[in-house]
């Protein structure tokens, strides 16, 4: 077996390009899914049957498929509708870029949403009622208490949605994109060097998941500051008379 | 206090869950300064009613009237009172405070973040007008260096303090205590009946569903004794502790000593 360090740092940049456009399909339908999420996770949370139907439907197709279907579905699907081929959606939907940016963003939403829901149905209940007792309205108690709560309740499990969506985004290349994988295929496809080039692209990933988890980290101590503080009495907090001496000391 | 305006009317308050009749008819009267001990054994009915005043439950019939203003209510889907107007049973809870058991503190927000939150989003204060309050109400607790502490860096008897004093930061006309000291270590309960006496010796109005006698005799002017979800004895202190016509109170207050 020949072993072709050459090919790897010749490849270093179109690798790294291709690093770029799958950081950008990660954030980009992150971005979205969350917007999508949010409202998904407070519909399914609620108690009436009617609000969380449309959810739960919507959930359980997105959890229930292969990302790799939907993505298809997406791709090769939008465009055997004469309606969609005509409609102004067709300049987005017939770019794979925009193709696999919609499948990411339906799928993770479907994920995250379930997520919150579980976050915001372990608030215990006790919190919610303060909230009420103190005359606070729901949407005041959504945006001032539950939400930020259950943001920090599935911060640490979101983190892991996001490195599993990094790892999905993978199948972009399977639509013609040149993220990681796809333009390692494509190098591969020249040179021949699977082994060489595969492994640097796991490299990359692995590169980007670490920068991915040091951001949730730093995150989670932002967030959920509560569980990291602990309290001392700060000089600012003694009497006047007593913080002297402790400035002086 | 003959004629001292009434803070708080219950009107014959029902409550059932399923089959399970909680509440059976009470009616209670609370005028501008009293404090009302409501005593009882377990199952009596004293948090559901207590709940039942600001609808943290939902009665099956009854009528509640804070000040001069009546809480509107309507038949609920499963056949329990609701609000006919969110809008007037929020501005209520706005005028009731309520002291949970668990305290219920929002462990996210700082001890100055709790207090303040409820007076700026509902009362709609500026921010530094609540903090100026919540300061003062953390010195009157004595927790002033603890403003910048979390929740979860309190012992027992300081988040219940906190609870207390944000409860306060909202001016409320009527405070309901449910069984404050009931999730305490016996040392700390001490810290927080101190607390509630002064509130009772400033004048306060004040409802107490608790099971601390002696407490409840020093401080009430008024106690109610529950039994199975009705009024089974009420007057001054001194009566229900030491004379209770109740034969069934008598036996309690024997088993309470």
């Amino acid at each position: 077996m020949s072993w072709e360090w050459g090919v790897i740092w010749q490849y270093i940049p179109r690798l790294l390009e291709g690093a770029w456009l799958t950081l950008e399909l990660v954030l980009v339908s992150g971005l979205i899914g969350i917007a999508l999420a949010i409202p998904l996770a407070l519909m399914r949370a609620s108690s009436r049957t009617w609000v969380k139907a449309f959810p739960f439907a919507y959930i359980y197709f997105f959890r229930g498929t292969p990302l790799l279907v939907q993505i298809f579905l997406v791709y090769y699907g939008a465009s055997q509708f004469e309606a969609v081929r005509e409609s102004f959606l067709w300049p987005v939907l017939k770019q794979p870029y925009w193709c696999a940016i919609i499948a990411f963003s339906l799928n993770t939403a479907a994920y995250s949403a379930e997520l919150f829901r579980s976050a915001i149905q372990a608030i215990p209940s006790g919190e919610i009622e303060a909230a009420e007792a103190m005359g606070m309205s729901k949407p005041v108690q959504i945006r001032r208490i539950i939400m930020p709560r259950a943001f920090g309740i599935a911060l640490p499990a979101y983190g892991n949605e996001v490195i599993l969506m990094l790892k999905g985004s993978a199948l972009a290349s399977t639509i013609t994109l040149l993220d990681v994988t796809g333009m390692a295929r494509t190098i591969i496809a020249r040179t021949y060097t699977p082994l060489e080039m595969f492994l640097a692209a796991g490299m990359v990933y692995l590169a980007i998941s670490a920068l991915i988890i040091a951001l949730f980290r730093l995150m989670e101590y932002r967030f959920n500051r509560y569980q990291y503080y602990h309290h001392t009495d700060t000089p600012e907090d003694l009497d006047p008379q007593l913080r002297d001496q402790h400035i002086d000391s | 206090m003959a004629n001292a305006k009434t803070a708080l009317v219950l009107n014959d308050i029902y409550k059932s869950y399923g089959d399970l009749e909680v509440l059976k008819g009470v009616s209670l009267t609370a005028n501008d300064g009293d404090v009302i001990s409501i005593l009882g054994s377990s199952g009596s009915g004293k948090s559901t009613l207590l709940r039942c005043i600001n609808l943290l439950e939902n009665p099956s019939k009854g009528e509640i009237t804070v000040g001069d203003e009546s809480l509107v209510l309507k038949p609920g889907k499963d056949g329990n009172l609701v609000a006919a107007n969110r809008k007037q049973l929020e501005k209520m809870r706005s005028r009731i405070g309520f002291v949970f058991q668990s305290f219920n503190l929002w462990p996210h927000k700082t001890i100055l973040e709790n207090i303040i939150e409820a007076p700026i989003q509902v009362l709609k204060q500026s921010k530094a007008e609540a903090i100026a309050r919540a300061e003062q109400l953390l010195a009157k607790v004595g927790l002033a260096d603890k403003r910048n502490a979390y929740p979860d860096n309190l012992s027992g008897g300081q988040k219940q303090r906190v609870a207390i004093a944000r409860t306060l930061a909202m001016d409320p006309q009527v405070l309901l205590f449910d069984e404050p000291t009931s999730a305490l270590d016996p040392e700390l309960v001490n810290e927080v009946l101190a607390v509630m006496k002064e509130l009772a010796e400033e004048g306060r109005t004040m409802l107490i569903v608790t099971h601390e006698m002696r407490f409840a005799r020093d401080v009430s002017s008024q106690v109610v004794f529950l039994h199975e979800g009705q009024i089974e004895e009420i007057g001054p202190p001194d009566q229900v502790f030491n004379n209770p016509k109740s034969t069934r109170v008598q036996e309690f207050m024997a088993s309470h000593r």
